[in-house]
C-alpha cells in the first residue's frame, strides 16, 4: 500500500511505490521484484560497475542500482532482450577469469554461478582469457585468488580495518588491473572480519583459510532455489 | 620381415591407450606394449592451490571412482591438519567416510562386472560386437542386467548421502566429514522398497557369485588360462591382517605367498616404492625398491587384495574367500580373469560392511571434524576399486600445495597389464599375424580384468573403439582397420 510520501512508478507494467531518492534496484526489491545485481550490496554506496542490473527507462539502458526512481517512471526489467544482455555480461565475466566451479569452494554459494544458472548460460560464446594475475596466500586468514575476481569492488568498499580499506585497485590502465590485498591490514583482521571479507565477495576470490567445503551439497545457498527467489511479493508487505 | 601392428583405441573415458604388437621375422610376437598416451597434469596444477581444495579438485581425475581420489586426498590432508593417519578421526568422521568408500567399491565393481565385463562372459570372446555389450545383456539376460544397474544405483545413492552428490561430491574434508547421515536416508537404505535396500543388495551380491561360479565350472579352462601368470601382489591390510579397503598398512606377497613387504606405514611409502620411467609411455612402472624394477613389480586390485589379506572380516565374504583359496591350494591366485571372481567377493564384502555401518548410530550424530598440530607433509593411501592408490602432498607455510604425487591403481598395475596383453598376443597371434575382431576383443578383456577405465577396456555400445594399423619392416603403414 502506498504511503503518503511515496512516489509511483511502474516495472514491467506493475505499479510500484518508492521513497524519494530510492534507487530503482532497492525500490524494485521493496516491491518484491527481482532485478539481478552483482556489484551492489545493501548498505554500500552503489558502484554501477558490473552492469548486470541494467534496465530500460525511456528507451535508454541504465543501471538500476545507481538510478533513482522518479514519479511516473516506466521501467522495463524482465524482458527477453535485457535478460539476453545480462546473460552476455555473465558469459564475459566467466571467460575473463578462471572460474572453475567444480573445485571452487564457493560453488553453490557463488552469485556469479547462481546467475549463470538463472540465465541459463550454456557454453560461453567468447574465448577464455585464462588470466594469470596470481594468488595472494601470505595472509594468515585469507586466501586471495585474483584470477577469480570480477572487479566488483565490493571488498574495496565494504572491508575496512580501523577506517582503512583492506582491498584496493592496482595495476590500472592495462590488462593487469586487479585488486590487491593489503597484507599488513589483512593480518590484523579478526576471525569475524575475515569471514565478512569472504562473505562480501560474490565469487570465490576471497576465501577464508582452512574451512573449505564445510557446508554439504544440498545445504548451500543456491542449491535448492535460484538466486532472487527470496523476493516474492507479499500483499501484506509494509513498505 | 618385422611388422608392427598397432591397436589404437581412439575414444572414451579416463585414458586413451593403444596397444602395439611387434612381430619378429618369423611372424611370431616379439614384444607388446600397452601405451598410455595422454597426460593429465593434475600433479602440476595442484601446485599453488590451497591444500583444502585438493580432495575436491583431484577427484576430477575420474568419473567412475572419484570417491577414491577424494578420500585418498582427504586422508593425506588429515595428516597435514594434525588429525592423524587414518585412525585419528572421530567415529562419525571415519564411519561416514567408510560408508562412502564401500558404497563406491560396490557401485564401481558393479559397473565393472555387470556393465563392462559380463558381456564377454555371456556371449564369448568372439561374439558379434553388436550384441556383446550391456544392451545385449539387457535383452537376453534381463534379470542380471537389472541387478547390475540397480546395485550400481544403490552404491551411488550411498555416495550421494555421504558425499553430497553421486559423482564429485564434497563430503570428506581435512580432518573429517561435512555431514551426518539423515535418519530418512538411513531408513531408506535399510528398509527401502525392493530392490533398493541393503538386504537385497547382500542377496544379489550372493546371486552374482553363484552366477560367476556356475559360469566358471562350465568354462574353467578359459577362466584359468586366459592371460594367467604368477606375480607378486600388494595392498593395504588392517593391522591384524584383515582385508580393509579404507585404511591399513602396506603388505605385499610374492608368487608363493611369502611376505615381501609387511606392516609398512604408508607415510614412508617412498622408502619402499619407486617408479620406473620408460620412454614410450606416460605411465610409470612402480616396483618395490628392495627388489628392483625387474623383480619388484606387483599386481594390485581385487585379486591382489584377496591374495594379501589373512581374512575378510565379514562372514559371507570370508566363506567365499575360503572357497576361492582352495582353487590355488592356498597360494596366491595368478589367474587374470579371477580378478572378476575376486571383484564379486569384494562386492559381497562391501554390501556386508555397508549393512553393518548403516545400523551404526555414530553416522547420525557426533563430532564430524578433528584437527591438531599442522604439518607440512601428508600421505593418504586407500584401496580404490582398481587397487592401491597413493596421494602425497606437501604444503608451504601459506597453506599452498607445493608438491603433489599420485600413484594411481592403474599405474600400479601397469606392468601386469602389459604382461597380460603380451600373453594374449602370443596365444592369438604366434604364427597367425592377423588382427581379427576376436583377437582385439581378447586384448580388451585382458585389460578390462584389471581396469575398465582405459578406453580400450570399455565397451562402446555395439562398437569397439579400436583402430588397427599394420606396419611393414620399414615402418610403412600397409593396412589400417577400424571396427
Amino acid at each position: 500500500m502506498k504511503k503518503a510520501e511515496q512516489i509511483t512508478f511502474e516495472i514491467d507494467g506493475q505499479t510500484c511505490y518508492a521513497w524519494p531518492g530510492q534507487s530503482i534496484l532497492d525500490a524494485a526489491r521493496d516491491n518484491g521484484i527481482y532485478i539481478p545485481s552483482l556489484c551492489h550490496v545493501e548498505g554500500l554506496k552503489p558502484a554501477g560497475s558490473c552492469r548486470i542490473c541494467n534496465v530500460k527507462v525511456n528507451g535508454r539502458n541504465i543501471t538500476a542500482c545507481t538510478a533513482p526512481v522518479s514519479e511516473g517512471m516506466i521501467v522495463e526489467n524482465d524482458t527477453t532482450k535485457l535478460n539476453e544482455l545480462r546473460k552476455t555480461i555473465i558469459e564475459v565475466l566467466f571467460v575473463s577469469g578462471n572460474h572453475f566451479c567444480p573445485a571452487c569452494e564457493k560453488s553453490g554459494n557463488c552469485e556469479l554461478q547462481a546467475l549463470a544458472y538463472k540465465y541459463q548460460m550454456m557454453a560461453p560464446r567468447f574465448p577464455y582469457e585464462f588470466p594469470d594475475k596470481g594468488v595472494e596466500a601470505r595472509s594468515p586468514l585469507l586466501f586471495h585468488d585474483r584470477n577469480r575476481c570480477i572487479l566488483c569492488k565490493r571488498c574495496v568498499r565494504g572491508i575496512r580495518k580501523d577506517g582503512k580499506a583492506v582491498f584496493a585497485y592496482s595495476g590500472r590502465g592495462g590488462e593487469n588491473l586487479h585488486i590487491e590485498m593489503d597484507l599488513e591490514l589483512a593480518a590484523q583482521l579478526s576471525d569475524e572480519e575475515a569471514q565478512a571479507a569472504m562473505d562480501i565477495c560474490p565469487v570465490g576470490a576471497i576465501i577464508k583459510k582452512e574451512q573449505g567445503y564445510q557446508t554439504p551439497i544440498g545445504a548451500r545457498k543456491y542449491d535448492q532455489v535460484p538466486i532472487g527467489s527470496d523476493l516474492i511479493k507479499s500483499e501484506e508487505q509494509d513498505f | 620381415m618385422s611388422k608392427k601392428i598397432t591397436i589404437e583405441p581412439v575414444t572414451r573415458v579416463e585414458g586413451h591407450g593403444k596397444v602395439t604388437i611387434h612381430l619378429d621375422e618369423n611372424n611370431n610376437v616379439d614384444y607388446t606394449r600397452l601405451h598410455i598416451v595422454e597426460f593429465r597434469g593434475f600433479e602440476r596444477f595442484l601446485q599453488g592451490r590451497p591444500y583444502w581444495e585438493a580432495p575436491v579438485l583431484v577427484q576430477r581425475l575420474c568419473g567412475i571412482c572419484p570417491v577414491s581420489h577424494h578420500l585418498a586426498a582427504a586422508k593425506a590432508l588429515d595428516v597435514i591438519v594434525g588429525a592423524g593417519t587414518g585412525d585419528g578421526l572421530t567415529p562419525t568422521g571415519e564411519k561416514m567416510r567408510r560408508l562412502m568408500h564401500y558404497g563406491q567399491i560396490f557401485q564401481s565393481h558393479s559397473l565393472h562386472f555387470f556393465h563392462l565385463a559380463s558381456p564377454d562372459l555371456l556371449f564369448g570372446v568372439d561374439a558379434d560386437p553388436a550384441i556383446r555389450n550391456i544392451i545385449g545383456v539387457a535383452l537376453q539376460h534381463k534379470d542380471l542386467a537389472v541387478q547390475g544397474v540397480m546395485m550400481r544405483k544403490f552404491g551411488q545413492e550411498i555416495i550421494r548421502a555421504t558425499a553430497g552428490k553421486k559423482i564429485h561430491g564434497t563430503g570428506a574434508i581435512p580432518g573429517g566429514i561435512n555431514k551426518h547421515l539423515s535418519r530418512a536416508e538411513k531408513e531408506s537404505f535399510i528398509n527401502g522398497a525392493d530392490p533398493l535396500n541393503i538386504d537385497k543388495m547382500v542377496e544379489w551380491s550372493q546371486e552374482a557369485l553363484v552366477f560367476f561360479k556356475d559360469y566358471y565350472v562350465k568354462n574353467k579352462s578359459f577362466i584359468d588360462n586366459f592371460a594367467a601368470f604368477p606375480s607378486s601382489h600388494m595392498s593395504l591390510v588392517r593391522k591384524d591382517g584383515a582385508m580393509d579397503l579404507y585404511h591399513g598398512v602396506l603388505r605385499a606377497v610374492d608368487a608363493d605367498g611369502n611376505k615381501i613387504l609387511d606392516d609398512v606405514d604408508y607415510q614412508d611409502y617412498e622408502n619402499y616404492i619407486e617408479e620406473e620411467v620408460r620412454p614410450w609411455t606416460y605411465m610409470k612402472f612402480p616396483y618395490l625398491k628392495h627388489l628392483g624394477a625387474k623383480q619388484g613389480w606387483y599386481r594390485v586390485g581385487p585379486l591382489a587384495r584377496l591374495n594379501t589379506c589373512d581374512f575378510i572380516p565379514t562372514p559371507l565374504a570370508q566363506a567365499e574367500l575360503e572357497e576361492f583359496r582352495t582353487l590355488n591350494n592356498g597360494k596366491p591366485n595368478p589367474h587374470c580373469l579371477h580378478y572378476h571372481y575376486a571383484r564379486l567377493i569384494e562386492i559381497l564384502h562391501a554390501a556386508e560392511v555397508m549393512r553393518d555401518l548403516l545400523h551404526d548410530p555414530d553416522l547420525l550424530e557426533g563430532e564430524r571434524v578433528v584437527k591438531g598440530q599442522k604439518t607440512h607433509r601428508g600421505v593418504g593411501v586407500i584401496e580404490a576399486p582398481r587397487g592401491t592408490l597413493f596421494h602425497h602432498y606437501e604444503i608451504n607455510d601459506h597453506d599452498q600445495v607445493t608438491l603433489a604425487n599420485l600413484i594411481v591403481s592403474t599405474t600400479n598395475n601397469n606392468e601386469p597389464m602389459n604382461r597380460s596383453v603380451n600373453q594374449v598376443a602370443h596365444s592369438w597371434m604366434d604364427g597367425h599375424p592377423e588382427i581379427t575382431e576376436p583377437m582385439m576383443n581378447a586384448v580388451e578383456i585382458a585389460i578390462r580384468a584389471y581396469d575398465p577405465c582405459l578406453s580400450c577396456a570399455t565397451h562402446a555400445l555395439g562398437q569397439m573403439p579400436l583402430e588397427i594399423s599394420l606396419y611393414d619392416a620399414k615402418e610403412n603403414l600397409i593396412d589400417i582397420k577400424r571396427t
